[in-house]
């Protein structure tokens, strides 16, 4: 049976997917988060370095994650939408970016917290802080834009071209600590290598990631829903939808 | 075509010789306004001058971006351009050089001048012309992006700099780098190579870049 993956395309009908994929996303990020947070803290072992305050990387390496993920597939989307001037898609973009600047906020908000015990200061301006700090600038850019413009369908394109001028940070972001020595550490985990921490620090890690995309999708996926709304509000379906209510 | 944009640019830059001599004197007082700031520390000075000026640098070219595209869209021209059989890329690169030969050139040329005021040795001075050289290109050609996005719109002129600013950030690095690099003797050409690679790949992205925003904000 062929399945028509058009079919969700349209606003309407995804509407409606989305309706029922929410509680669905939202049950399992509270799930992973209970239990992430639980492995975090009462079952990872204390460091022997860095002791109790090491903890914070289940909250801050998923957020840093999350916040890189999430621009290259709000531009992802928004590029689509440009390319094949699908409505859905910049809609989706538009929803993303929120989210995506909460995340790079609370990565460099949970990384002031820990550096101040451990580096004795909030703040350096190492390359890689900077750059997430840039990231942080490039959503708060995209939503200014398309906040300016009044007509959706305009905002919506040249949000995406400043989307995708904006994706040449992210490979500098993930490659600084690489390419220049600075004080925030290098990547600890890697898919071709066997991890540098404990297992169960990794998979307390790896659950609360999860949670974050899995709170990410559900949340996008109601702020797209809204998006729907808002912009169909003159169509016959939105009016049903009323009715029906 | 491409030529003729560039002389046509120039032409009205000349006729209205009050606004590019405006950007050049901001960027002067800018400048002068940080001693007055700080304090005539004289070690400190020398040590903040690279980041002052480029500083500045960024803030003059971003505040005369508006000038680029709106004058040509309020009166028709942009449109009958777009209509032209020529690629629109080339047009918008016609406009960001004629707005960095404008902005740009004047600026890395008094930058010496300014520099000698916080007491730069000469190797510094030249390699803060040779980096303003490079990267002041990158800054009009980034702009013509952000110019083009926000033509038009309400509130453009602070938007832009919220567009424009992150992205302007490596170039600030590197410009600044170079000269500090001169400084503790560890020799520019690092920093200056990378303010060139930052120029080809502008030179090849941004005008493209600019023409969709163009064309998006006009349609």
């Amino acid at each position: 049976m062929a399945i028509n993956w058009f079919k969700y395309s349209s606003p309407a009908s995804f509407y409606s997917l989305a309706g029922k994929m929410i509680p669905l996303f939202s049950i399992i990020s509270i799930v992973l988060f209970v239990l992430g947070l639980y492995t975090g803290f009462f079952v990872a072992p204390t460091d022997f370095q860095q002791s109790e305050a090491y903890r914070i990387i289940f909250i801050h390496v998923p957020a840093a994650w999350m916040s890189m993920f999430l621009y290259l597939i709000m531009a992802g989307w928004a590029a689509i939408g440009l390319a094949f001037n699908t409505r859905l898609s910049s809609m989706i973009a538009t929803a993303i970016a929120p989210t995506g600047a909460m995340f790079t906020f609370l990565a460099l908000w949970t990384g002031a917290l820990w550096g101040k015990p451990m580096w004795g200061t909030w703040w350096v301006w190492d390359a890689r802080l900077t750059s997430e700090l840039i990231l942080l600038f490039l959503y708060i850019g995209f939503m200014a834009l398309q906040a300016a413009i009044d007509d959706p369908r305009r905002a919506d394109k040249a949000g995406a071209v400043i989307a995708i001028v904006g994706v040449v940070n992210i490979p500098i972001i993930y490659f600084s600590v690489k390419w220049w020595n600075t004080l925030h550490q290098g990547a600890t985990v890697s898919l071709t290598q066997s991890p540098k921490m404990a297992t169960t620090m990794l998979t307390g890690m790896l659950i609360m990631s999860l949670a974050c995309w899995m709170y990410s999708i559900a949340v996008i996926l109601m702020r797209t829903r809204t998006i729907i709304l808002e912009r169909e509000r003159n169509t016959m379906w939105v009016s049903d939808l009323q009715g029906a209510a | 075509m491409f030529l003729w944009v560039i002389k046509r640019d120039l032409l009205l830059a000349m006729r209205q010789r009050a606004d590019v001599l405006t950007t050049l004197f901001f960027f002067v007082i800018v400048v002068s306004l940080f001693p007055l700031g700080v304090g005539p520390e004289i070690n400190m000075l020398r040590a903040m001058a690279p980041g002052v000026v480029w500083v500045a640098a960024l803030l003059a070219s971003m505040l005369s971006l508006e000038r680029m595209f709106f004058s040509d869209y309020l009166d028709g021209t942009l449109e009958q351009m777009l209509l032209s059989p020529q690629p629109l890329s080339l047009l918008v690169l016609g406009k960001a050089l004629a707005h960095w030969l404008v902005t740009g050139v004047p600026l890395a040329l008094i930058a010496p001048i300014l520099g000698v005021q916080f007491d730069l040795p000469i190797d510094a001075l030249l390699v803060l012309t040779a980096s303003l050289l490079l990267g002041t290109p990158v800054l009009s050609l980034i702009g013509a992006i952000g110019a083009a996005l926000t033509l038009g719109l309400r509130g453009g002129g602070v938007l832009v700099s919220l567009l424009v600013l992150p992205l302007y950030i490596p170039v600030l690095i590197f410009g600044a780098g170079a000269v500090e690099a001169i400084s503790v003797g560890l020799g520019a050409s690092a920093h200056l190579s990378l303010l060139g690679a930052f120029l080809l790949l502008s030179l090849v992205f941004a005008p493209w870049a600019a023409a969709a925003a163009l064309r998006i904000s006009l349609e």
